[in-house]
């Protein structure tokens, strides 16, 4: 079967007066129908630029210059603004971290949904009303008549993300992009929104990118993976081998990195250094000044993909756990 | 055990928000409007012995940076009180008061907003140890120095702004303004939360190599349970104001006994756990300004009783230095006690 998103050599770049920052360098990922993807990086990694890219909203001075993006067959890059809100809520939706800046302040949560399901589809007032109160009830948000009617200040901070999931499945996209969703919310409201959106995905057949920093979610949620380091993945593959068998120096230092893993109180396997500035990366690979691993060749020659079984790919001149993938 | 150097006694912290002058004339006509009150902290038990490391554990909105920050003297306590190396705060004279600040020192999460945006590296660190004659003026630039050195930050950076630092070498500047006043308790409020994960590691190493080298005591706040997990040697949990259980960390993990603390810890994601059905629990954390009566919990919990809903539960020694406050390990939480 086609996959619902396939992406490309995807460059976007920022072009400021401090010199181009290569956010996304040549990403390359797909997901397939009813699949949860895990795009998982630190911050600056270009995580989060590569679900604006498919969403259609980067703004000047960035700019997609290379690449394709593939949504259900149809190429999203070089496409005009009317063209993306055709695309936009209906094809694929994203859902934000802070729902406070998402949702517009002065209007109300019926207001809002209603506009978002007469923009694709052309029904009556009462009906898109109805629409969304159903939404409403199917993330779980009680006495969902009462609460299209409040504004968005009036809903706690879970009950506001469920406001966004609910707008985002108001047209049923086959695909929506989750950018750290849970991040800003405590763990038993985040056990919440992740419980809904794993039942209501599973209902639906809707596939997720889920965009992250946290490991630990990623492992309970997704089915694969794709770690960034740099505006570039460095590492993909079903969720198991990667967390279990790590190819890349950078996915096995972030996995020792999390204190759950540690033996309490001893220190942890930390990376040194920090993430290099998007505007000037070093030549090699952009990793290599923070790798126990690298050799000469790191430093003078940015790596390509090397491809193994099971959709699993590093880039890397000397992965690491080699047997492990032989096997 | 030795004598603890930190006590909490039955601390409690409240904020009053008080009526306006519309409410106030409302009133004289009848009105009957009240104060509001968020009961932020209500009736804390705690105490910390020398080089110990307690995680204070809790979702937003428990009260645990008020706690903390009642510890490090910046809130007074509305009730209850705080006693440092056995002598009560509020006992204390202005030169003992002096000594036990200085030696109480905090550490704050958002390194951006603690730290003053227009002064230097060099005064930021420097200037509280020259102002309380730790240092005289001529040495502080050998001190500061030093103390970067100690945290791990290039000396040749201290003529720079904090805009000019990374998240990380931020959050080491402010541990070291906290340690240039030679303190002997860190609280760390959310210190590494917003952190990314390799950077995070470094300074809980840093907090460990420093708990060694200068034999500090911690009292390390955070909603990350794995954080806490690694660095603590006792957790406290708190839920809307209250402890309702506390261990030492292993004991704490292997098995929780409160049923907030046993879904909060059930709820953590980890990277051993794949593909997992997550099993919430149900309802959002009250309103502190309108807490549930009895047990705090009783709405959420899948245990609660008719007893929970009318009487508070004390806390309980389980097992050794292990409480909690449940009334399912305090005689059930069926039959109200007479």
């Amino acid at each position: 079967m086609a996959p619902v998103l396939e992406v490309a050599g995807l460059k976007t770049h920022f072009f400021t007066r401090a010199g181009t920052v290569k956010s996304v360098d040549g990403v390359s990922f797909h997901v397939n129908r009813g699949e949860v993807l895990g795009l998982v990086g630190e911050s600056g990694s270009g995580k989060s630029v590569t679900g604006f890219s498919v969403m259609g909203l980067i703004d000047p001075p960035g700019k997609i210059v290379e690449g394709s993006i593939k949504l259900n067959g149809k190429e999203l890059v070089g496409l005009d603004e009317e063209g993306f809100r055709k695309v936009r809520g209906r094809e694929v939706a994203m859902i934000f971290q802070d729902p406070m800046m998402t949702l517009n302040p002065v209007l109300r949560v019926d207001t809002q949904m209603i506009e978002a399901v007469t923009a694709h589809d052309k029904v009556s007032h009462k009906a898109a009303r109805e629409r969304s109160r159903d939404a409403l009830a199917k993330v779980g948000i009680p006495s969902p008549e009462e609460r299209l009617n409040a504004y968005p200040h009036q809903f706690s901070g879970g009950m506001r993300q469920r406001v966004a999931i609910a707008i985002a499945l108001l047209h049923r996209p086959p695909l929506i992009i989750c950018d750290e969703p849970t991040t800003a919310l405590d763990v038993t409201i985040q056990s919440q929104i992740l419980a809904e959106m794993q039942s209501l995905c599973a209902e639906t057949g809707t596939a997720l990118v889920w965009i992250t920093h946290d490991l630990g979610v990623v492992a309970g949620l997704t089915d694969r993976i794709a770690v960034m380091y740099a505006g570039r993945i460095v590492e993909t593959g079903a969720v198991d081998p990667v967390l279990d068998t790590p190819l890349h120096p950078y996915t096995s230092g972030l996995l020792g990195s999390l204190p759950a893993e540690g033996e309490p109180g001893a220190p942890l396997r930390q990376i040194r250094g920090s993430t290099p500035s998007l505007a000037k990366l070093p030549q090699g690979c952009a990793f290599a000044p923070r790798c126990d691993y690298a050799q000469a060749d790191c430093l003078a020659q940015a790596p390509a993909v090397t491809a193994f079984p099971g959709e699993r790919g590093v880039r890397c001149h000397h992965p690491l756990n080699l047997a492990g993938v032989a096997a | 055990m030795s004598a603890p150097i930190l006590t909490l006694d039955g601390v409690s912290k409240r904020f009053t928000k008080p009526l306006d002058a519309a409410s106030k004339f409302a009133n004289w006509m009848g009105a009957g409007y009240t104060e509001q009150v968020v009961h932020a902290v209500d009736g804390v038990d705690l105490a910390v012995t020398q080089g110990e490391v307690v995680g204070l554990v809790g979702e937003s909105g428990c009260g645990k940076s008020t706690l903390g920050r009642v510890v490090a003297g910046i809130h007074p306590p509305s009730a209850g009180r705080v006693s440092w190396r056995g002598q009560f705060t509020d006992e204390m004279d202005a030169q003992q008061r002096r000594a036990a600040t200085l030696a109480i020192q905090m550490i704050f999460q958002d390194p951006m907003s603690s730290l003053n945006p227009r002064l230097r590296v060099t005064d930021i660190v420097g200037e509280a140890p020259v102002v309380h004659g730790l240092v005289d003026k001529a040495q502080q630039d050998a001190y500061v120095v030093e103390m970067l050195e100690r945290v791990g930050l290039d000396p040749s950076y201290r003529r720079r702004y904090p805009h000019q630092f990374s998240g990380g070498q931020r959050a080491r500047i402010g541990i070291a303004r906290a340690l240039a006043v030679k303190p002997q308790f860190l609280v760390c409020d959310e210190s590494v939360a917003a952190l990314d994960v390799s950077i995070q590691a470094q300074v809980l190493n840093l907090f460990m190599k420093l708990r060694d080298e200068l034999n500090l005591t911690y009292l390390f706040i955070s909603h990350d349970l794995s954080v806490v997990r690694h660095l603590s040697d006792r957790v406290v949990i708190m839920y809307l104001g209250r402890v309702v259980e506390a261990a030492p960390a292993a004991e704490l993990f292997k098995g929780p006994q409160h049923p907030y603390a046993q879904a909060l810890l059930a709820n953590v994601p980890s990277i051993a756990a794949r593909k997992k059905r997550f099993a919430p629990l149900k309802g959002e954390i009250p309103s502190p300004l309108h807490p549930p009566t009895g047990c705090h919990f009783h709405p959420r919990c899948p245990m609660a009783g008719p007893r929970c809903k009318a009487e508070r539960p004390v806390l309980k020694q389980i097992a050794p230095g292990h409480v909690a406050a449940c009334h399912l390990h305090d005689g059930g939480v069926g039959a109200l006690a007479a």
